[in-house]
């Protein structure tokens, strides 16, 4: 088989040009500069800088705030990745079963999928409100005194909450076409081969979406560790004093409040070799035991 | 090992399509019976009410004795061959075929032994280890029947199993399913839309249209004898010819000639008479001229008209026709009479 090409050479990188120049612009540029700003040390007016080494980087090291901020968003990012694949799966196969009227609570399911992260936040600034949330009430009535932003707990807990709420979504509808990519044959052989529902979900169904929750895994991670700033950042804004953070909030706290833009900077590079580890890792040790079609 | 009996089976989807009217056959104990029909006939949601994975909308089902109605597919002791083999992708030949048994607290030292035997006797041996991407559709084929021979049924179910298979495997298929059968004798309800595969696998045919069924009888029967235009016409390679012929006086008379004598009325008949029945002689009474003749190696077909409507013959090799004018006669033991308005046999 012939493969089709293009006659000269120029024209293919001419046509990919302006794709390698938004992701140079705006990926490999700031990125190389994050890296190059985290060995020195900025005046926070902008009046010069000086070169420090590695001084940013050990002086993290020995920061007990930081490994407090970095085991917070450990928990959270298990927490967010955990219950917002999970419902996500339930909902999915529930709505999967579903027959009647199954389009409606498709597209009302899949709605929260529009909402931006920061109007996000936002309406779980008002559910949770002090004085009149109605999730705040909720808690009020089983006697969980709710305090947003004050209490570091309850704060964390509504982290989580309107952080899963936002990516149940987005999961939904992948893990929707993943069950719904299953032949119908293979689920009615094991409709004969097996009488439980959950053994026919664990031995068939789940090992042939596990393509899909793979990929979802590495999404919803990476959504947890960055995406989520748009939440924490309404959610906290102002008072990060006592309130859970994020790595990534802490990086722009640091950065653009406290105008520390080396120690910002390394934190990035921490965060980048991080997420680039956990991605190898993930590519190594799970996927080596998921059956693709 | 079962009998099975189906008592007004009837299919009525929640749109208000009737997809199967009150259908009623026994099958007995170890027979193997063939449905077919053309698409949208509804053999399919017959067998698939009758494996529990349609629910039935009226009608009494047994198997065995049992009434399974509002049993799980899992627990009326059946096994399934899909059309698609509808094996486990991400699991081995050896766990696709011991899934079934897994799931009822057999211990795993008696399933390794179930599967060896069902592996042995499907050449499937070499291939325990492998994952059905790896296998070609041949192979596929008998894994989805190793998942069924396993299981040790009282019924098997096959759903158009070989559809899927190129013309040459096909043919071996049919060959293998129906010796397994005989050997395992359990009782069987297969499903083909290809009546070749009904003549020849059946006990029993169960031709079935439009929901309802047409005729149940032999494989014998069911050519020779069809009940209907329907069954005339769509069983049989070429279909049986069917001529629009009139009676008078007990005679039908087709070109002037009289065919066959008939106790009918007076009045419009279609006369049924297999391409085969049809004799080619000089001292034949019938002049008929050949448009086509069709060469099939071991014998030929001929192509014509009589009377304005299509006839084919049936000749053996050593029978030298070429395009032209010959002369037929049609043997009258083997016609088969049709009223002309309800296509019913008379």
């Amino acid at each position: 088989m012939k493969r089709a090409g293009f006659a000269t050479r120029w024209l293919p990188i001419l046509l990919l040009l302006p794709q390698l120049a938004i992701i140079a612009l705006f990926f490999y540029w700031p990125a190389a500069h994050a890296v190059q700003s985290s060995f020195y040390l900025e005046d926070p007016f902008g009046f010069g800088s000086s070169f420090v080494g590695f001084d940013n980087y050990t002086h993290l090291a020995g920061n007990s705030e930081y490994g407090r901020i970095a085991q917070f968003t450990l928990l959270f990012t298990v927490l967010v990745t955990f219950f917002s694949l999970a419902l996500a799966l339930l909902l999915a196969v529930k709505a999967d079963n579903v027959i009647r009227g199954a389009k409606m609570y498709r597209t009302l399911l899949m709605w929260v999928y529009a909402v931006a992260p920061p109007v996000a936040g936002f309406i779980g600034l008002l559910m949770f409100n002090q004085n009149w949330g109605p999730l705040a009430e909720l808690a009020k009535s089983f006697g969980w005194d709710f305090k947003l932003g004050v209490n570091f707990g309850d704060t964390a807990t509504a982290m989580v909450l309107v952080s899963v709420w936002k990516q149940v979504p987005v999961n939904f509808i992948f893990f929707l076409s993943g069950l719904q990519s299953i032949p119908k044959s293979v689920r009615e052989a094991a409709l004969i081969d097996a009488r439980s529902s959950f053994r026919r979900f664990w031995d068939v169904t789940f090992p042939l979406l596990a393509p899909t929750g793979f990929f979802l895994l590495i999404i919803n991670i990476t959504y947890a560790l960055f995406d989520t700033f748009g939440v924490v950042d309404v959610l906290v804004k102002g008072e990060p004093g006592n309130n859970p953070m994020t790595l990534v909030y802490k990086v722009y706290v640091d950065g653009f409040r406290g105008n520390d833009i080396g120690g910002s900077s390394a934190q990035s590079v921490i965060l980048m070799v991080l997420v680039l580890a956990l991605t190898i890792f993930q590519f190594r040790l799970v996927e080596r035991r998921i059956h693709y079609t | 090992m079962a009998q099975v009996s189906l008592q007004n089976i009837r299919k009525v989807y929640p749109n208000g399509y009737e997809a199967v009217v009150p259908t009623s056959f026994d099958i007995k104990d170890g027979e193997f019976v063939v449905l077919v029909g053309p698409s949208g006939c509804g053999k399919s949601t017959l067998l698939r009410m009758v494996a529990g994975l349609e629910d039935i909308s009226e009608g009494v089902l047994s198997i065995g004795d049992r009434n399974v109605n509002h049993v799980d597919p899992a627990d009326r002791d059946i096994a399934m061959v899909f059309q698609n083999y509808a094996l486990y992708p991400h699991m081995t030949v050896r766990k696709n075929i011991g899934y079934g048994l897994k799931n009822r607290k057999i211990a795993a030292s008696e399933i390794e032994a179930k599967v060896q035997v069902a592996a042995k006797m499907l050449n499937l041996t070499d291939f325990l280890e492998r994952k059905p991407s790896q296998l070609s559709g041949g192979q596929r084929q008998r894994v989805a029947m190793g998942r069924a021979v396993v299981r040790d049924p009282a019924l098997f179910l096959f759903d158009e199993p070989l559809s899927n298979l190129d013309a040459k495997l096909r043919h071996q298929m049919r060959i293998e399913i129906k010796a397994l059968q005989r050997r395992l004798g359990v009782t069987s309800i297969y499903v083909t839309h290809d009546q070749v595969e009904a003549m020849t696998m059946a006990d029993r045919i169960i031709v079935l249209n439009a929901g309802r069924i047409e005729q149940i009888g032999t494989p014998a029967e069911i050519y020779h004898r069809p009940a209907s235009t329907f069954v005339a016409s769509f069983m049989g390679a070429p279909p049986m010819n069917l001529l629009k012929a009139d009676c008078s006086e007990k005679r039908v008379i087709l070109k002037g000639n009289v065919a066959v004598t008939a106790n009918a009325a007076d009045g419009p008949i279609v006369l049924g008479i297999r391409p085969e029945d049809i004799e080619v002689g000089e001292a034949c009474d019938i002049p008929f001229t050949v448009d086509i003749v069709e060469e099939l190696g071991a014998h030929r077909l001929l192509h014509g008209q009589l009377d304005g409507q299509d006839l084919t013959i049936h000749v053996g090799k050593d029978v030298a026709v070429s395009a032209g004018p010959i002369r037929i006669s049609i043997n009258p033991d083997a016609v088969v009479l049709f009223d002309a308005e309800t296509g019913l046999a008379l």
